[in-house]
């Protein structure tokens, strides 16, 4: 008995951190979010004010006069990075599985899954050299302006195509680093759907990739969803890679594609040290409120996939 | 209007011949399609290893691993230092707890604390790592006065990879027997005595890989130490506050957007140690183990990007 409470007590200081970091960034933000209200998240300007200026007092807050801080740019930017993200990656990811699961024979098929597994184990940061390095000037100097020539009539995807920083190449940084992981985990679920219904399908007439796209894509869709949510999580909360190929623009609505953008998590490493030059300590605080905007809604966006591939996996082991 | 009974048979031939040949064409469109979509993260991914390893090796040294950074030059021996020191910490922050919520998991399951535990756990996880560096920041460095610092760095890092020991320790634990439990409970042992003399001990190899991925998890991050350890040029004199310290990705993303050539030689040296020490760990774990061992005791969903 006594073993089990201390286990218990043990676990519960170890997982409880999640509490205290929400509660703390919540009380460091306090004076921010009184100040800045909603506009924090419907306004488009950060402005840390007159650096050198007497600090005035606004809503019982000491602050820099023409200090204002408003993040609709970083939400815009996390938002349409993660969505681009999410358009190249789910439909790679789910043609990944498809051929990992039946598309090659069983020999192969552990070891080329795990090929693909390690490219999630890449820390983000070599992803963003690469990005730096490489993927910049190719899209940059060749891939862009020929999109932009060629696919100019749609929109956002014409107009001046910059010098590789932006939305493009951040949306498709962040997709290698998400497909993996919806690959595995839809592999994994069409490897263990039931033979039954393989056979089937098989059995009606059905030739293997029919098979795949009628009967078991179908199946494991619940999955799909659940795991392209994660991703989405995860796209959302990424720091360096995109740190290092958006741009980093500030105050700034994308116009196309090409255009450089922030995003939240990118925007909280690039502009600390100048935040930290406001003596009244808000700048650092709006950048808090920041941290928490981010860290709920990856807990929201987490705890919704999380529950989806809860009952999903109640449901299979219920059939099994 | 009349058909042939030849007539009819043939236009029938015609029509399935029509549709197989459909149905063969849509079904190789459909292969080649997802054959493209794993070429593509194929590629991706040896181009990523061959631009690492490629001028990694070109950039590779004996002075970077005996000397220290000097400027953007030098070595990047007080990184490598940094980057075990922190890692090291981490760990070994993060195994009691980890370890603990971990057995929990899998040896009482039972009640209402033990979802509980694994719902924070799997919210941990999607934390994203700049919110917990920015906590640590604000806690630690700037509250608690440790400044940038090896226990700061150490604790973000430990905050990281808990619920990793937690996962993988609580899906080792759930390999073992349960006859095993079942006969040393009948002997008389305590909840204690069959968790940590039978269970553990049986898990122990899943145990350690799973602390090993751990290490390599934090030893791949960046995010979390910026503003927690910092960066210093010089070797670590054992101060746990109040010192900065440098660490191997700290090199990499802010040496290479320096102009000199000896930085960029620092920054692809230092992705090379990185992504060698990461992908070394994975597929070790992956070859003493069975299949079944390393990322894929994780759901897969529960792999965070270092």
């Amino acid at each position: 008995m006594k073993f089990r409470r201390f286990t218990a007590l043990l676990a519960c200081l170890g997982v409880g951190i999640v509490v205290v970091i929400v509660s703390f960034l919540a009380i460091y933000a306090w004076p921010a979010i009184r100040l800045n209200g909603w506009g924090f998240l419907f306004d488009n300007s950060w402005n840390l004010g007159q650096l050198y200026g007497t600090p005035i007092t606004v809503h019982g807050q000491q602050i820099l006069p023409g200090a204002h801080y408003g993040i609709l740019f970083l939400i815009v930017g996390t938002l349409l990075s993660t969505l681009i993200a999410l358009t190249i990656a789910v439909p790679v990811g789910v043609g990944a599985a498809l051929f990992l699961a039946e598309g090659m024979p069983p020999f192969f098929r552990s070891w080329l899954s795990f090929f693909v597994e390690l490219l999630a184990a890449i820390p983000s940061v070599v992803f963003g050299l690469w990005g730096y390095v490489v993927v910049i000037p190719f899209l940059g100097h060749h891939l862009f302006p020929f999109m932009a020539s060629w696919l100019g009539f749609i929109p956002f995807f014409g107009g001046s195509t910059g010098s590789g920083y932006g939305l493009l190449t951040a949306g498709f940084v962040l997709a290698l680093m998400i497909v993996p992981l919806i690959a595995a985990t839809l592999r994994d679920a069409l490897v263990s759907q039931p033979a039954a219904l393989r056979e089937a399908a098989v059995a009606l007439g059905a030739s293997r990739f029919e098979t795949m796209r009628t009967v078991l894509l179908p199946a494991t869709r619940r999955v799909l969803i659940g795991s392209s949510i994660l991703a989405t999580g995860r796209a959302l909360g990424e720091t360096m890679a995109v740190l290092m190929v958006s741009g980093n623009a500030l105050n700034y609505l994308p116009h196309n594609i090409y255009t450089p953008i922030s995003t939240m998590a990118s925007f909280i490493v690039s502009q600390l040290d100048s935040a930290l030059q406001d003596p009244t300590g808000m700048a650092v605080r709006s950048l808090a409120e920041v941290a928490l905007v981010l860290c709920m809604i990856s807990i929201v966006v987490n705890g919704f996939a999380r529950l989806l591939l809860y009952y999903e996996g109640r449901q299979r082991a219920r059939l099994a | 209007m009349e058909f042939s009974v030849a007539e009819i048979q043939e236009a029938g031939v015609r029509n399935v011949s029509g549709r197989g040949l459909r149905r063969r064409l849509f079904d190789y469109l459909g292969w080649g399609l997802c054959a493209l979509a794993f070429l593509l993260l194929g590629s991706a991914m040896m181009w990523i290893l061959v631009v690492v390893f490629m001028r990694g090796v070109s950039a590779l040294n004996f002075s970077v691993i005996t000397h220290v950074t000097v400027g953007t030059g030098g070595g990047l021996l007080n990184a490598i230092e940094g980057t075990l020191v922190l890692a090291l910490g981490g760990i070994a922050l993060a195994a009691p707890p980890g370890l603990a919520a971990g057995i929990y998991l899998a040896e009482f399951d039972r009640g209402r604390l033990a979802p509980t535990i694994r719902f924070m756990a799997d919210v941990l996880v999607g934390v994203p790592s700049i919110v917990i560096g920015y906590f640590g920041y604000v806690t630690m460095v700037v509250a608690l006065g440790w400044k940038f610092s090896v226990a700061a760095g150490s604790v973000a890092l430990a905050i990281i990879s808990l619920p990793y020991i937690c996962r993988t320790t609580e899906m080792a634990l759930r390999q073992v027997p349960r006859a095993l439990r079942e006969a040393a409970y009948a002997l008389g042992a305590g909840d204690g005595r069959v968790t940590m003399g039978i269970c553990v001990p049986a898990a122990l190899p899943g145990i350690l890989t799973g602390i090993l991925l751990a290490l390599a998890i934090s030893v791949g991050e960046t995010a979390p130490l910026i503003y927690t350890a910092g960066w210093s040029s010089y070797l670590w004199t054992g101060h746990f506050t109040n010192e900065p310290i440098g660490y191997l990705t700290y090199v990499i993303w802010s040496f290479i957007t320096e102009p000199f050539e000896s930085a960029h030689a620092l920054a692809y040296a230092a992705a090379f140690f990185v992504t060698l020490f990461v992908l070394v760990i994975s597929i070790l774990t992956r070859m003493v183990l069975d299949e079944n061992a390393g990322w894929r005791r994780l759901r897969p969903w529960e792999r965070r990007k270092a």
